[in-house]
């Protein structure tokens, strides 16, 4: 039996105690089995007639019908409907006791009471019968579900069942047995008593709670029951509930793998599949520290922030000078005891706390001194004030991981909002801006990122690091991409594209950006919330005894973990699938296996490739996966299931014979040539050489193997225990497929342009994302052949190539296109994101325009068409899938050979570099400007004498551009958008201009803030950030209006 | 308030015409800016101690004694130490013998250090100045073809950094603008020594910037002249300029009252 919710479940387990312990029973009591025998033998009429009776209590609800079988059955009262008969004549055995004729009777009462009720009644029936005849709180307790029913259903139908259930239950729980053959050995059953007995243990079963523990930040612990299969997100929110915290974004909970490793629990997974071992424990923590504390909507939340870190300070994870520990600490006692009290506060009231890791006498006294210096702040205004000295500090948000770099030296990779440090010692040694990085991966234990090229350089590079193992390296990728996310990235604007693009590794960041929580949090509307400041001092006890959760992770990281590194993400690709398996079939947990693997299968798509081959990727820039997530997060779920399978299978396949030389000599010249115009893309290919020999290899055997992988996937569906096993399977899959994988990777690229340049092609003649949908489909249909896809304009190569490579040519077309999207995103990103005041920005020449050949199309429309186009394409695919399975595995398997991941980088360099123009320098700016007096009232302040100053940047280029304006307007559009602390409207406007087509960006950036260096920073991080972002755009005027209210002139 | 500190003048120069020059810088601070000027005693054995910013870094309560890349120069630090401990300052020595730092190489723009690593300055000398000042991030910037970072530049306004134009000096420019989380506007001078500038901000007198003459610079004072914002002030360097000495070496700027 697949999974029924709860109460059908529920009431089988019940039926299926109680029948075993009824068959127990029997033998204990002679009377009563003699009874049922009888009743068995001669009752076929009323068998019968209970078949009947669940009938129609089953029309009314599908998944009751279980129940409803049995709650017939026991009532005795079916009579009207044959399907059932079968099941029910086991069941009507049962019935036939004493008690049939009153059954009879007062069960057709309830059966009819139930029907009225609906579905509810259906489930009630049993429930009551249940209830009615055992009593028993007991298995209230037990099936919280039945509970519910059963509850409802005692309370409709008291009287009446009282005698008679008890006996029914019996018999009705023998029946099922009978009937169901799902024999649980539950012994001694039959009198009301011994049922009760029986129901707790089926409560065990499918209430199954685990209880869990979360250290607050308070030192506190506060623990509750989670049912074993719930989410991450269950549990968060609980504590978020009981912490009464609105803005929860920031936060989430951390378990320790091993009392080492420092995990975020994924609020989307299933907690069990992300923690292995009981108990559950974790600790409640700051994930995302927000830059700008103030910017928060709730006191509560910066109260929360505030034990953060206070705890980082006290744990030295955060350093700090004396001076400043001073000062924090001495906020910190505002906050919590008020104003200083000379009275109370004797000299020692402070050492009571800890405020450093090696707190001094000295330290203690300057923090007297300053706390006096406090009076009258409140405890909001002191926890404001702590944060406002906390958020200056360098490490302040930033999460350290062990690595080792190129040349093996020890080093520290820093996330924090921003991007990326690196750190050897304590000292910054580099900075990667999140604008400067295309790319976040990791494969095996090393961790990659790919970065911008550098003003005068041509190419881009990708810098790889040293991670202790394998999950470190996980781990921090994970990091990464969390942080990208929630920082850097607005809300999705584009939800369609994002289901079509959803790409890279199973993993995404789940939860709402900085951006959305922020406007969530606008909308919070309820009186402050009373919280208790509970002293830090428990806090610093708690950090004596080295609670959970409080250890320096970075110390941690360091620590090597043997074995199964290589398997953490097969691991966790196991963990989905078991996820996929339970949400697809809620209704068949035991049930038909085999359905739900070929389901996964048809589904997966990309994001299995790229995990089998056990490098994940993060392209930034991908808004589109956050928008995945919340849309098809049950694909994504079902992708990975599938994958665990697909690698697997993949492993254990065995090696095919190379692919032809020849083809793959023909499709390498074919990229070359595509490529040979486009510079960079040659470069990568002589970087590569080693591997292209091999890499068709990879798409023939996935084809061969296809009837293999269809059987292992059946055999998988099984559910969690094989993956488990899987997950050490995987482990030996790094070793097997590194070398293929980088041969798929090598072929990919090269055929990756030649995909691009047909779908340009393609597009253009279709115009219509559409258009090029039916054609797909079209395609797919006619064809089973996985040569369709690219096809019209297509190579012939594509054509003749076997199915293998096919997909993998879809794949890289999409993973192109996605890169193309993020540089169309890059353009949205400046839009949103910067901060600069005004900016106009000139890009001349798309770059998108130019790889694809049409210079007149904008570029945004082209990225939509080929996005809309191969997110066609897979749909058309997995369609194909479906009809033949072993075409389906095939192409999956080509999809996992073809780890596209890198592909994709490199190709869309290609684009990029081919298309981009010439960097303008914008550095030469004079500034021209004069500075005018005005009074203008800010919003909060009524009447605030403000200095208005306007300064113009101006590069010398701009008039140019700006003179030539005589092109013909493609398109307009205008967007507004808020974030952080900024408000941008951004209009953009596309010419062309004798051919050549130029994209305008005005973008008008209000930055709120209340103090003056935030906004030159932020100004000036927006320049900059334009500039790295779009190394093809020139900044060619930036406009600073300035307001600032005199009174705060003083400060600098 | 300020404090210049000081001390003698150094070899092979027209020691007049140093000692005008330098008498000018003090006067400046002490008698134009009203600044307290502590002048440390001369030492003839010690013939660079006129160039006291390499020998302390000063930051809010904290001052940091170097260990000077130049071993002939280490003595200095002595007369520099009684003069801050004087002035009740957390003093922190770098005793470590691997490591060697000079204050001109540290660049300190408000929010973050920039620590120049050069022939005066290696990278334990900084990793120590990272442990003396935690709040800040401390970054480290290759420097080649110049004796210190600061040969090359300096803060010219609280967010402002002079650079000079040189290849050198705008390579370390970009390291530092991608090291930083920060973002700098920046001041281009044609010449090198010109970007070495001495920034106050001096209540009631505003944004103070001392930089070169135009005699010795013309080009550069024209940049510096487009300050509109900053109280300017010329400076003539030429002596000691012989001796690799710029404006900010002569000086330790401390944000603290004497009690003396």
């Amino acid at each position: 039996m697949t999974t029924e919710v709860g109460s059908e479940t529920e009431v089988k387990k019940d039926s299926e105690q109680l029948g075993p312990d009824k068959a127990k029973d029997k033998p204990e009591e002679a009377s009563e089995t003699p009874v049922n025998q009888k009743s068995r033998e001669t009752s076929s009429e009323e068998a019968q007639d209970s078949s009947s009776v669940p009938a129609p209590t089953s029309q009314s609800s599908p998944g009751s019908q279980k129940k409803e079988k049995a709650s017939p059955e026991s009532k005795g009262i079916s009579r009207f409907l044959p399907p059932w008969l079968k099941k029910q004549k086991s069941y009507t055995l049962a019935e036939p006791k004493d008690e049939t004729k009153k059954r009879t009777t007062g069960e057709e009462q309830v059966v009819e009471e139930s029907e009225g009720q609906t579905s509810e009644g259906v489930a009630q029936p049993k429930k009551s019968l249940e209830e009615a005849a055992a009593e028993n709180q007991h298995n209230v307790k037990a099936n919280d579900k039945e509970e519910k029913h059963s509850v409802s259903s005692a309370e409709t139908q008291p009287a009446k069942d009282g005698k008679e259930t008890e006996v029914e239950k019996v018999a009705e729980e023998k029946e099922e047995k009978q009937e169901e053959k799902e024999k649980r050995e539950t012994k001694e059953v039959q009198t009301v008593e011994i049922k009760t007995e029986i129901i707790p243990q089926k409560s065990p079963k499918k209430s199954k709670t685990v209880q869990c523990k979360v250290m607050l930040l308070d030192g506190t612990e506060y623990s509750c029951d989670l049912e074993k299969r719930a989410k991450g997100q269950v549990l968060f929110d609980k504590v978020c509930e009981h912490l009464n915290l609105l803005e929860k974004d920031y936060f989430g909970l951390v378990f320790y793998e091993n009392s080492e490793q420092k995990n975020w629990l994924d609020s989307s997974k299933e907690i069990k599949r992300q923690i292995r071992s009981l108990p559950w424990i974790f600790t409640f923590n700051v994930k995302f520290y927000p830059p700008d504390p103030s910017q928060l909507t709730e006191d509560i939340t910066r109260y929360f922030l505030c034990l953060q870190l206070r705890q980082d300070i006290a744990s030295g994870r955060l350093p700090c000078s004396f001076v400043t520990h001073a000062l924090l600490g001495s906020y910190t006692l505002q906050a919590e005891l008020g104003d200083h009290d000379p009275e109370e506060h004797r000299s020692d009231y402070i050492s009571e706390f800890q405020f450093a890791p090696n707190q001094t006498q000295e330290m203690e006294e300057k923090v007297a001194e300053l706390h006096k210096t406090h009076r009258g702040l409140t405890p909001a205004q002191a926890d404001s004030q702590f944060l406002e000295n906390a958020k200056r500090l360098s490490m302040y948000g930033v999460d350290l991981h062990h690595a080792k770099d190129s040349e093996g030296v020890d080093i520290m990779l820093g996330v924090c909002a921003n991007g990326l440090l690196i750190y050897k010692d304590r000292l910054r040694i580099n900075r990667f801006a999140w604008p400067k990085i295309l790319k976040i991966s990791y494969k095996r234990s090393n961790f990659y990122i790919k970065v911008r090229p550098a003003e005068l350089e041509q190419f881009e590079s990708t810098i790889g690091f040293k991670l202790p193992n394998h999950r470190a390296a996980k781990r921090l990728w994970k990091v990464c991409v969390e942080h990208h996310t929630f920082f850097r990235l607005v809300s999705p604007e584009q939800p369609p594209k994002a289901k079509f693009l959803t790409l890279g590794s199973k993993f995404r960041y789940s939860g709402r950006t900085q951006a959305q929580t922020r406007q969530a949090s606008n909308l919070i509307d309820r009186p402050a919330p009373y919280f208790e400041r509970t002293s830090s001092k428990r806090v610093s006890r708690s950090l004596d005894g080295a609670p959970t959760g409080i250890s320096d992770q970075s110390l941690l990281r360091g620590l090597p973990t043997t074995g199964g590194q290589a398997a953490g993400d097969k691991i966790l690709d196991i963990e989905a699938a078991g996820q996929a398996k339970l949400k697809e079939g809620g209704e068949e947990e035991d049930g038909s296996p085999v359905k739900t693997p070929q389901l996964e299968l048809t589904q997966d798509g990309k994001s299995n490739s790229l995990r089998v081959e056990g490098e994940n990727i993060y392209v930034r820039h991908s808004n589109l996966m956050l928008e995945d997530l919340d849309k098809t997060q049950d694909d994504l779920l079902k992708h990975q299931a599938s994958i665990s399978e697909l690698k697997r299978n993949f492993m254990e396949s065995t090696p095919e014979p190379r692919p032809n030389e020849w083809e793959k000599r023909r499709i390498t010249p074919l990229s070359l040539q595509t490529q040979g115009k486009k510079g960079d893309h040659i470069f990568q290919v002589k970087t590569l050489p080693g591997k292209e020999k091999q890499w068709t290899a990879m798409p023939w055997i996935a084809g061969a193997k296809p009837e293999e992988t269809d059987k292992r996937h059946a055999s998988r569906t099984e559910g969690p225990c094989t993956g488990v096993s899987d997950a050490d399977k995987s482990s030996h899959e790094t070793l097997d497929i590194v070398e293929e994988k980088k041969q798929a990777e090598v072929g990919i690229e090269e055929t990756l342009v030649v995909d691009e340049t047909n779908k340009g092609k393609m597009q253009v003649a279709t115009d219509a994302g559409e258009a090029c949908k039916v054609e797909h489909l079209s395609k797919k249909d006619s064809s089973s052949l996985p040569s369709d896809s690219s096809s019209s304009s297509s190579s012939s190569e594509s054509e003749d190539e076997e199915v293998g490579e096919y997909q993998p040519h879809h794949r890289a077309i999409e993973e192109v296109i996605r890169e193309e999207q993020e540089e169309e995103e890059d353009v949205k990103r400046k839009e949103h994101e910067e901060k600069i005041q005004h900016v106009e920005a000139t890009a001349e020449g798309s770059k998108l325009s130019v790889p694809v050949e049409h210079t007149q199309v904008t570029t945004e429309d082209l990225v939509q068409e080929n996005a809309v186009t191969i997110a066609t394409e897979e749909k058309n695919l997995s369609e194909e899938i479906k009809q033949d399975l072993g075409e389906e595995k095939e192409e999956e398997q080509l999809r996992l050979n073809g780890d596209v991941s890198h592909v994709d980088i490199d190709v869309a360099p290609q684009i990029i570099c081919c298309s981009e123009p010439p960097v303008v320098k914008t550095e030469m700016v004079t500034i021209s400007d004069a500075t005018q007096r005005t009074e203008i009232s800010t919003k909060e302040v009524p009447i605030v004498q403000t200095e208005t100053k306007t300064i113009t940047y101006e590069s010398p280029q701009f008039d140019g551009s700006a003179a030539g304006n005589a092109g013909v307007l493609l398109s307009a559009q205008t967007i507004t958008s808020e974030s952080i602390s900024t408000t941008t409207t951004t209009h953009i406007t596309k010419m062309v201009k004798g051919g050549v087509s130029e994209t305008r960006i005005e973008k008008r950036i209000v930055i709120t803030g209340d103090a003056d260096i935030d906004h030159d920073e932020a100004l000036a991080q927006a320049i900059k950030e334009a500039k790295e972002q779009h190394p093809d755009m020139s900044v060619t005027r930036v406009v600073v209006h300035k307001e600032t209210e005199l009174a705060e002139e003083d400060e600098e | 308030c300020r404090q210049a500190l000081r001390s003698a003048a150094g070899p092979e120069v027209d020691f007049a015409r140093a000692e005008r020059e330098y008498q000018l810088y003090v006067g400046v601070l002490r008698g134009k800016l009203g600044l307290q000027v502590l002048e440390l005693p001369a030492d003839e054995s010690l013939p660079d101690c006129v160039f006291v910013e390499d020998v302390a870094v000063v930051c809010e309560e904290t001052a940091l004694l170097t260990r000077p890349g130049a071993p002939s120069r280490r003595k200095e630090v002595e007369a520099m130490k009684k003069v801050l401990e004087s002035l009740n300052l957390n003093i922190v020595e770098m005793v470590d013998e691997n490591a060697t730092l000079d204050g001109g190489d540290v660049l300190f723009t408000g929010r973050e250090f920039f620590v120049g690593l050069s022939r005066r300055t290696n990278q334990r000398g900084a990793e120590i100045l990272a442990d003396t000042f935690k709040d800040y991030a401390v970054s480290t910037v290759p420097v080649h073809d110049a004796l210190h970072l600061k040969s090359f530049c300096s803060m010219a306004g609280p967010n402002l950094i002079a650079i000079g134009s040189s290849e050198a000096a705008q390579k370390a420019l970009k390291t530092m603008q991608q090291m930083s989380d920060h973002r700098y506007d920046k001041l281009t001078v044609p010449d090198d020594a010109a970007a070495n500038c001495v920034y106050l901000n001096i209540p009631n007198k505003g944004h103070v910037l001392l930089h070169r003459a135009p005699e010795e610079y013309p080009e550069s004072a024209k940049v510096f002249e487009k300050l509109k914002d900053h109280m300017l002030i010329p400076i003539a360097n030429t002596e000691l300029e012989k001796v690799d000495g710029a404006l900010t070496c002569c000086s330790v700027l401390i944000n603290k009252t004497s009690e003396l």
